[in-house]
């Protein structure tokens, strides 16, 4: 899969079933995502992959999840986009 | 054009929890069940409901149906089908109490039994003392719902389609329903899937308002695909407003943050509230706060450098209030604005939350529409459930809590319809070419490559228009220029191209599909409003501040062909009970 389509493919993973969910895996996507190196881009799918209520918990940061590299990818989507 | 065919007994096309509650009546049933839906099953807006379902199960204080029912009505503002509210109360416990079985975690009293909380809205005794009728798991309700009824269907064999967009549903010159086309989105190629019944279940719309609080695949495409069709949409003038979202983002903050002592201010540091509502100020009815908000950002007291929001204030109550009682609030507000709300103001503005209006339907989940012998003859073959339908429960206004019953029962409801309807009808009906191409005309519409639109621009502007001329303050003149530019947006849109031609995951093409859908339903509720002259629930007129029950106590119906409106009287009659008459409705 060439880098486009494989933003094209993320872009429909981020489609989630909350507003609060959209709206920050789109940001980041759109801001952040491009600089992950491979290990961050892969726990960024393995990310996607959870269910939305803990989706919901880990980006409103009310819990971190257990694994290490995607709580990192959480930080970094959680962390305020330069203005 | 020869397109790879599917064959199934039921489509179903959406898998949210309407979608899902039918398929798995249909798959335990032995039928051959497909479910068709756009992202991932358990990602469906359903997942979004924390708040509960109401079932008077009488578990933490005494209930009963005809309460809940009373309350519906009254809450509908006596626009609420009382056959269908009636059905939907008497069967609340039954599915709740199976969801149970399914393994759903509702939240338990110390006695084991089901845990209640207290809604807006509940009542005992026909409008006395507060109820409690809310059925929760903690505050995943949705969530856990979802997931249960999705692993119900792997286990009962239902065929999933995940990652599919349907475009059209396909009927024969007698107006059959044969099917629907749908789209691969990993692939981009298109699918015929044939069925003796299709039953919609997408959901509603809020995506048609600038500002709301719904996932972004809430764009209302199968109530589109009903109008493109030829079925009218029912009640979409009714769309409800929450008055505290997120200024500009739409993420709710819940009334509670008002229960707890917070309070509203505008852009000159006034209490503005205190005029509007000298009595319950911050804690007036939904709509008397939203309109409020409004009046104030339209007459120049906004707050912020486009003076384009209102202040909500709870920095008072200090840290500890604001870390004990409304933690949830707390990081939302910090998440999305980088400001504590326990040191800082929130910006908020009301924001689009629930569709009331859709396809119109009778308790049994068939389609209806009006005919030579009738204001609601079945379209055969068609059926649909949930937020996108118009059954009608919750009439003018819903209750909270009620509809994730709503899509429950009668996601159940039509599943056993159609079961019936099965057994007399074994076989497919020839499939009909001209609709598949006038399914993939669609779909072959974005292939051009230039224009002088871009889909992200109209969605924008369409959003801004509806929020300006069809949100929560509507009079005459601002609602015919409403209709005069969304009239001119869709013709805007003919212009319109994406620039990504790809096949695999194309959301480029998607996101177009997606703005065609919002354009129809626009027209929809904006024509809709226009034409109601009084204000009722979630509709309010300032030009006419009263509800009108000798001429619109009825049902709006709003035709594609011609933007034609029609009516059709709302069904006061009951099953068994007798008809609650309409009153004023005061709390
Ligand atoms: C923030 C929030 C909180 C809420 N809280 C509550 C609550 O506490 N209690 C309550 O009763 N109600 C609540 N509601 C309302 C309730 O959640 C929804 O009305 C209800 O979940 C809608 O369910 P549904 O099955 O009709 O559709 P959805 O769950 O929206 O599912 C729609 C399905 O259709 C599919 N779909 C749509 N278009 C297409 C297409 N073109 N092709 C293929 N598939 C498609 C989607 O993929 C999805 O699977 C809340 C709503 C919001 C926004």
């Amino acid at each position: 899969m060439g880098a486009a389509t494989e933003i094209n493919r993320l872009r429909w993973q981020c489609r989630r079933g909350m507003r609060e969910l959209d709206l920050l895996l789109l940001q980041f996507l759109d801001s952040g995502y491009a600089d992950l190196d491979a290990n961050a881009t892969l726990a960024f799918n393995r990310l996607l992959d959870c269910p939305d209520a803990l989706l919901l918990e880990w980006l409103l940061g009310r819990q971190l999840p257990s694994d290490k590299e995607v709580a990192d990818v959480v930080q970094r989507i959680r962390r305020r986009p330069a203005a | 054009m020869s397109l790879p065919r599917r064959k199934f007994d039921t489509l179903i096309i959406g898998a949210g929890g309407g979608g899902l509650r039918a398929a798995l009546q249909l798959s335990q049933a032995e039928a051959r069940v497909a479910v068709v839906s756009k992202v991932f099953p358990t990602r469906s807006h359903t997942v979004a409901a924390q708040g509960g379902v109401n079932a008077a199960l009488a578990n933490v204080l005494p209930d009963n149906w005809h309460w809940h029912m009373f309350d519906t009505v009254k809450g509908s503002d006596y626009l609420g089908d009382q056959d269908a509210i009636e059905y939907m109360c008497r069967a609340a416990p039954r599915v709740v109490y199976e969801l149970e079985h399914m393994g759903v975690p509702f939240s338990r009293l110390d006695n084991g039994k089901i845990y209640q909380r207290a809604f807006g809205g509940q009542s005992r005794n026909f409008g006395g003392d507060q109820a409690a009728r809310t059925c929760a798991a903690a505050d995943r309700t949705g969530h856990a719902i979802l997931h249960s009824l999705y692993q119900q269907n792997i286990r009962a064999r239902t065929h999933f389609f995940d990652e599919f967009f349907a475009i059209d549903l396909l009927r024969d010159p007698e107006g059959n329903v044969l099917g629907a086309l749908v789209l691969e989105i990993a692939t981009g190629e298109p699918l015929v899937i044939e069925a003796k019944t299709v039953l919609l279940a997408t959901g509603g719309a809020g995506q048609l308002f600038r500002t709301n609080t719904n996932a972004l695949i809430n764009t209302g495409d199968g109530m589109a695909m009903a109008l493109r069709a030829g079925i009218p949409l029912q009640d979409m003038e009714f769309f409800q407003f929450h008055p505290t979202g997120i200024a500009g983002k739409g993420m709710l903050i819940t009334e509670g943050v008002r229960g707890e002592g917070g309070y509203l201010l505008n852009g000159e540091g006034e209490r503005f509230m205190e005029r509007y509502a000298p009595k319950a100020k911050d804690l007036a009815s939904r709509d008397v706060v939203s309109r409020a908000i409004y009046t104030e950002v339209r007459e120049g007291r906004g707050c912020g450098p486009d003076k384009d929001h209102v202040l909500l204030k709870l920095d008072h109550l200090g840290v500890d209030v604001v870390a004990k009682r409304l933690p949830g609030i707390r990081e939302t507000v910090k998440t999305f604005l980088y400001l504590d709300p326990a040191e800082t103001p929130i910006p908020v503005y009301p924001t689009a939350h629930y569709t009331m209006g859709g396809i119109p339907t009778n308790r049994h989940g068939q389609v209806v529409v009006p005919e030579h012998n009738g204001p609601e003859e079945p379209v055969l073959g068609l059926y649909a459930a949930g937020e996108c339908a118009c059954v009608s429960v919750h009439g003018a206004n819903r209750l909270g809590g009620n509809s994730l019953l709503d899509i429950l029962v009668f996601g159940r409801a039509a599943a056993n319809h159609i079961i019936g309807e099965l057994k007399q009808n074994r076989y497919h009906r020839p499939m009909n070419d001209d609709s598949v191409d006038q399914a993939m005309a669609r779909l072959s519409r974005w292939d051009r490559r230039d224009g002088s639109e871009t889909v992200d621009g109209l969605k924008r502007e369409l959003q801004t228009v509806m929020e300006q001329h069809c949100g929560v303050f509507r009079n005459e003149e601002i609602l015919k220029e409403g209709v005069a530019k969304v009239v001119e947006l869709e013709a805007r849109m003919q212009g319109a191209y994406i620039k990504d031609h790809s096949k695999v995951f194309n959301t480029a093409r998607i996101e177009a599909l997606e703005l065609e859908n919002l354009m129809d339903i626009a027209l929809a509720t904006v024509c809709s409003a226009l034409e109601r002259r009084e204000s009722r629930g979630a509709h309010s007129r300032v030009d006419h501040p009263e509800r009108d029950d000798v001429h619109w106590m009825r049902h709006s119906l709003f035709h594609k062909d011609g933007r034609r409106m029609d009516y059709k009287p709302v069904r006061i009659k009951p099953i068994s009970v007798e008809p609650f008459p309409p009153k004023k409705r005061v709390y």
